[in-house]
């Protein structure tokens, strides 16, 4: 460290002069209001308190004054650097905000462009429409059980009660599978119903038996508007000690009820299957015009032909002969079942016209459907 | 069955205001199925005609033969003029009544008449056939040709009785008695609560010794047979017009008058009968079992060889029908035209045979008749002696034939059917109560008696065979008293379980690969086994072991699937080929694999529950159907767009779909370069997972062969995965734990390897993982790069970002190089990869 300098120079003593410092703050900060931007600020800032700038060169200089004057430069000084600094400050901030708001105006963008980079993909239609109804059945206390698709005769007629030579055996234009030597006589079938899974859950589950069983059933008709030799059926199997054909009435209306709305209904008309006696034919109060096109010309209803109703499937009280065959006593226990085609659902549900739409697994069909309906 | 509700109105006194429709909804609330009411000549307006052609002047010059007629049509014309018509038909002559329609009348299909000119001259009216009548077959599709007597300028639409109303009911298995009228006329009589003339109360003479001679062998498969003859038919007799109408009503076709009664006498009464000409009957007719390769030429004018289970009728040559089902020609009633043969002596034949058997022949024969349809259903025993009656008396009445005093009935002894039920069965079946008095009444309307208090004993009619068991009884309780009326209560179910842990996965693997831009398309399971070459499997690939149906739809496709890439190839192919190009379709379903030891899945009996040896030995004849998942892409996977290029479907999709599937089944996934028929050898992953310790291979994924492609008439590139779902399931488990999560901060390391090109990626990843031991938290490639010059031939450069992280520390900078040297060498000493220099 040097020792105070005795010494000072009359000529840049000048410098310190009260008008000259307040002319180089002046200056300053003319020069930061004129910046027009951040890099404009930045050489003003260079300029005026850089190491080189007036204000930090006369800085330098109060060291060399006598010390009397040294105390009333400093405070001059260090004022004018004070209020350079400040609206340094100040510019700066106001330059940023300006920058910042412009950035934010230059990356506008159209929100209104459209973005199927990765078009969205769907579950079929069929698929989510079984689950849905599933799900209500499982909402209640109902399993799920599932079946193979090529199925022992025995299950899918027999136990069934639809003996080799009952009419209605003829009736169900059954696939049969090729035997061993391929021959006829394999005993298998494509199942035509999902009633098997049905004898299935009554011989592996615990008694009492509430199940819903969905699944792709097979029938020998051609494809066409209203027909497919392939096609889903859900059926539901409740056997329990005291079932009625009360107990069937309120199920089926709690399903049309949750799929359809409240107020739904159903209706039962006598009918015949093997497997149920009592049977009946299922109907539901057309959804869309409630049966306000009957009789009414002038509303006349697409959906339900201006019936009012619309044909769900078939359904009764268990036919004893079945429990039998299954090992349960039909002195003690009763059951329900009922089983409808979903395809036909999805038609009257989605409006769709044509069968043809649901199995030849066009794009167009299913995307709209999304994940579940 | 097709029922005219004129024909219904001859047994119940329907009120007169009761529309078609009414009968309808009355019946179906009852429990039959009336499909349909036709409204016959609701379309139709007179003035239509009886009148008689008068002179008919054939016109030549015209490209077909062309007729000018007058015809005689009283004074239905206002003139009694002859009425001058212009006709195209040729199969009447001059003296022949026929049905004229009048200028102003409306045929059917809004057919206007009125007076014109055609072929030069004028005609005022038209000569009508049944065809525009719409009558029905009449066998002939010509001019209807009336009989000599029909009086002229009579209103031909009372005559004809052309305005009706018919049910088409779809009688159900159980219902034989109702595929006649007199079954349906019952059921309406219920109905309306009115009473029914029974068609079938007949006074029929007791059965004597002097009746044509009948021999039945086998009691069980014919358990009554009456024969009753009538001589001296008049061979020119003709069904009268009423009777014609009737039978075109319910749908059949005229054709002689002995064949005619019969039809009609089985729709009136539902009983089959059959007329055999005398003269052609020798000795005496049997009933018996088949010998096994007898010979039988049908009606039908088909030789049936015979089964040893076919009941037949005999006489002393042979077989002269087939029972039940079809008669012999041998013994055919004569045509009608063929008046030097003509049948002027019959025998009826009023029989019962055995449902089953007749239901076994008539499948047997894939020969179904009105006669076996009603056998197979249940014809009523009782009625056979009054449909015997009934055709002597309408050959009688219409043929002027005489009816021989010999009657022949074979009857096995049986006793009436009772059946036991307590009074409150149907109450407890229904869930409403009905009380004893409802349940007695309603069972004594369908004919049956009822005896006993708490404990019903009933008596069912014999035309009710199908009720047997105490629910049949409380099915016509509860269907008379009215569905409609059944109250609608909820059961309660025990607590499910909710879905089981593998539907829960179908669903999932369902929404993750829509999630991930794929479309389901569930497709047919039939396929052609040509398909296999098309997709270059190897001549042993099990793939080709298929389950074939005897009976497919389509011959050329008589396989059931082993893959699902065939159907689900196919809808890539039809989207596509309608203007779908950017496509991604996955499906799950079931694929069928033969047993390698086949066997014939046998019936168990139904008294009681199996064995669960019986059901395990069933369920082993079934083929294995396991559970497949699979995906297809083509075109773009990502779209070109505003915001720059698109990309197109590859490899990598293909696997990515199979390792999302595997993620959903919380599967480990074995990815490796693998080989197999439809994939491109170069493109081609291998899946595995690890079953019990050993790697099973569950599937491919990758991009096709081009050969394939081609073949196939796929677009270029096409890319597919197929999966087990099934075993990915078994070894999946679906309760991931939590890992620990540091809050200490991340060292990131990355290292680029470089080693020969075909080592797996895989294979290095797997070494460092390993080397870099504990402190790894995640390891990721991101960038693969290839360059002859600063790499050398056959070289790759795999850089990968590694993260470490220590639970309870800051990590140093020490101990991060550390574990990423160790990573490195490990990596070095599996694969030869070298660090990047």
């Amino acid at each position: 460290m040097s020792a105070p300098n005795k010494s000072y120079d009359p000529v840049e003593v000048e410098a310190l002069k009260p008008e000259e410092i307040e002319r180089m703050r002046d200056e300053a900060l003319a020069a930061f209001a004129a910046a027009d931007s951040l890099d404009a600020l930045q050489e003003a800032k260079v300029a005026h308190t850089g190491g080189t700038s007036p204000l930090a060169l006369a800085n330098r200089e109060i060291g060399a004054l006598p010390p009397h004057a040294k105390a009333a430069a400093g405070k001059l000084v260090g004022q004018a650097r004070g209020a350079v600094n400040k609206a340094l400050a100040a510019r700066q901030v106001e330059l940023e905000a300006e920058r910042d708001a412009r950035v934010l105006v230059e990356e506008d963008v159209d929100v209104t462009l459209p973005y199927d980079r990765v078009p969205a993909g769907a579950r079929h239609p069929l698929t989510t429409l079984s689950e849905r109804i599933e799900d209500i059945f499982v909402a209640m206390g109902y399993e799920v059980a599932e079946g193979p698709q090529a199925e022992a005769e025995w299950f899918n007629f027999d136990a069934l009660n639809i003996g080799p030579d009952h009419p209605a055996r003829g009736e169900h234009d059954t696939f049969f599978v090729a035997g061993p030597d391929g021959g006829t006589e394999s005993g298998v079938v494509l199942r035509t119903h999902t009633s098997p899974v049905q004898i299935r859950s009554l011989l592996e589950r615990d008694l009492p038996v509430y199940v819903i069983c969905p699944g792709v059933v097979y029938r020998t008709d051609e494809l066409d508007a209203t027909h497919t030799p392939v096609f889903r059926q859900v059926e539901l199997l409740a056997v329990d000690e005291g079932l009625t054909m009360a107990d069937l009435k309120g199920t089926l209306d709690h399903m049309v009820q949750s799929l359809f709305g409240s107020g739904m209904k159903t209706r039962l008309r006598p009918n015949f299957f093997p497997f149920t006696e009592p049977s009946a034919e299922m109907d539901m109060v057309c959804y869309v015009c409630r049966g306000e096109s009957v009789g009414n010309p002038d509303r006349p209803c697409r959906t339900c032909s201006s019936e009012g109703w619309i044909e769900l499937g078939g359904c009764g009280m268990v036919n004893p002969r079945v429990l039998t065959a299954c090992g349960v006593d039909p002195e003690k226990y009763s059951g329900f079942a009922f089983g409808f085609g979903i395809e036909r659902m999805l038609m009257f549900r989605h409006n769709v016209d044509d069968m043809r739409d649901m199995v030849e697994g066009d794009v167009r069909f299913t995307r709209p459907f999304g994940m579940e309906i | 069955m097709r029922v005219p509700l004129s024909w219904l109105r001859e047994y119940v006194d329907l009120p007169a205001t009761e529309t078609g429709r009414d009968v309808q909804a009355k019946l179906v609330s009852a429990g039959l199925e009336v499909e349909t009411v036709e409204q016959l000549g609701a379309d139709l307006k007179g003035p239509l005609v009886v009148g008689q052609v008068l002179t008919i002047e054939e016109l030549e010059g015209f490209k077909k033969p062309i007729r000018f007629c007058t015809v005689d049509v009283g004074q239905a014309n206002g003139t009694g003029e002859p009425q001058e018509i212009v006709c195209g038909a040729r199969n009447f002559q001059a003296g022949d009544k026929v049905v004229v329609a009048l200028p102003g009348a409306v045929l059917p299909g809004d057919f206007q008449i009125a007076e014109r000119k055609t072929y030069g001259r004028m005609s005022r009216g038209m000569i009508c056939s049944s065809d525009e009548l719409n009558m029905g077959d009449d066998g002939t599709k010509g001019i209807i040709v009336l009989p000599p007597e029909t009086e002229i300028g009579k209103d031909a639409v009372e005559l004809l009785e052309l305005v009706d109303e018919v049910l088409d009911i779809a009688v159900t298995a159980n219902r034989g008695d109702c595929l006649s009228i007199r079954g349906v006329a019952r059921e309406a009589a219920i109905a309306y609560g009115l009473p029914l003339r029974d068609p079938a109360l007949l006074d029929v003479p007791a059965p004597n010794a002097f009746g044509y001679p009948v021999q039945v062998t086998d009691p069980v498969g014919c358990d009554r047979f009456t024969a009753r003859t009538v001589t001296g038919l008049s061979p020119e007799a003709r069904s009268p017009i009423w009777l014609q109408r009737r039978l075109q009503k319910v749908g059949m076709r005229p054709i002689s008058l002995a064949v005619d009664v019969t039809n009609y006498v089985m729709m009136e009464l539902g009983q089959p009968l059959h007329a055999y000409d005398r003269k052609l009957v020798e000795g005496t007719i049997g009933v018996r079992r088949a010998q096994p390769g007898e010979k039988l030429v049908t009606l039908d004018g088909v030789t049936r060889t015979l089964d040893a289970e076919d009941l037949v009728i005999t006489d002393d040559r042979g077989p002269i029908g087939l029972a039940g089902v079809m008669g012999g020609a041998n013994t055919e009633i004569a045509d009608h035209e063929d008046l030097e043969n003509a049948t002027t002596d019959v025998v009826i034949e009023a029989a019962h045979f055995n449902a089953v058997s007749i239901a076994r022949t008539a499948r047997r024969h894939k020969l179904s008749s009105e006669a076996s349809r009603r056998f197979e259903r249940g014809v009523d025993p009782a009625a056979a002696a009054a449909a015997a009656q009934r055709t002597v008396d309408l050959l009688v009445l219409l043929a002027g034939g005489t009816a021989e005093a010999g009657v022949t009935e074979v009857v096995a002894p049986s006793a009436p059917r009772t059946i036991t039920v307590p009074a409150d069965h149907p109450d407890k079946v229904a869930g409403v109560t009905y009380g004893r008095e409802t349940v007695v009444r309603r069972l004594q309307e369908i004919g049956c008696d009822v005896y006993g208090q708490d404990e019903l004993v009933v008596t069912v009619p014999s035309w009710r065979p199908d009720l047997t068991d105490p629910n049949d009884l409380a099915e016509e309780v509860i269907r008379l008293e009215g569905y409609e009326n059944l109250p609608s209560t909820l059961p309660k179910p025990p607590s499910g379980r909710g879905l089981t842990a593998r539907q829960r996965l179908h669903r999932r693997v369902g929404r993750a690969l829509a999630g991930a831009g794929y479309v389901e398309a569930p497709n047919y399971p039939f396929l052609s086994e040509q398909v296999f070459d098309q997709l270059g499997l190897e001549a042993d690939d099990p793939a080709r072991r298929v389950v074939k149906l005897t009976n497919p739809l389509n011959d050329e496709e008589p396989a059931l699937r082993t893959s699902l890439l065939p159907g689900l190839l196919g809808a890539l192919r039809r989207n596509d080929g309608r203007g779908s190009h950017d496509l991604a379709l996955f499906e799950t379903g079931l694929v069928f694999h033969p047993r390698e030891e086949q066997r014939t899945a046998v019936v168990l009996p139904v008294d009681r529950r199996p064995t669960d040896e019986e059901i395990a030995e069933l369920d082993a004849a079934l083929p294995e159907q396991p559970r497949h998942v699979a995906v297809v892409l083509a075109g773009a996977r990502e779209q070109a767009g505003w915001w720059g290029a698109g990309r197109p479907a590859d490899w990598a999709d293909a696997v990515q779909a199979a390792r999302t599937v595997a993620q959903e089944a919380g599967a480990e996934l074995i990815v490796r370069k693998g080989q197999y028929g439809p994939w491109h050898p170069g493109r081609c992953a291998e899946l595995a997972v690890t079953v019990d310790g050993a790697e099973r291979v569950v599937g491919h994924a990758g991009e096709l062969h081009p050969r394939v492609l081609k073949a196939l008439g796929l677009p270029g590139r096409t890319c597919a995965m197929e999966l087990n779902l099934d075993v990915l399931e078994q070894v999946g488990h679906d309760t991931p734990r939590a890992p620990r999560i540091s809050a200490f901060p991340v060292a990131t390391q990355d290292v680029a390897l470089v080693v020969d090109k075909p080592v797996p990626a895989a294979e290095v990843e797997a070494a460092l993982r390993e080397g870099a031991g504990e402190l790894l938290e995640s390891i990721r490639l991101f960038d693969v790069y290839e360059n002859e010059e600063q790499l050398g031939e056959g070289r790759k450069s795999l850089a990968y970002a590694l993260r470490f992280r220590a639970a309870d520390r800051t990590l140093t900078v020490d101990e991060a190089s550390a574990a990423r040297d160790a990573a490195v060498a490990l990596a070095g000493e599996r694969t030869g990869a070298v660090l990047r220099s």
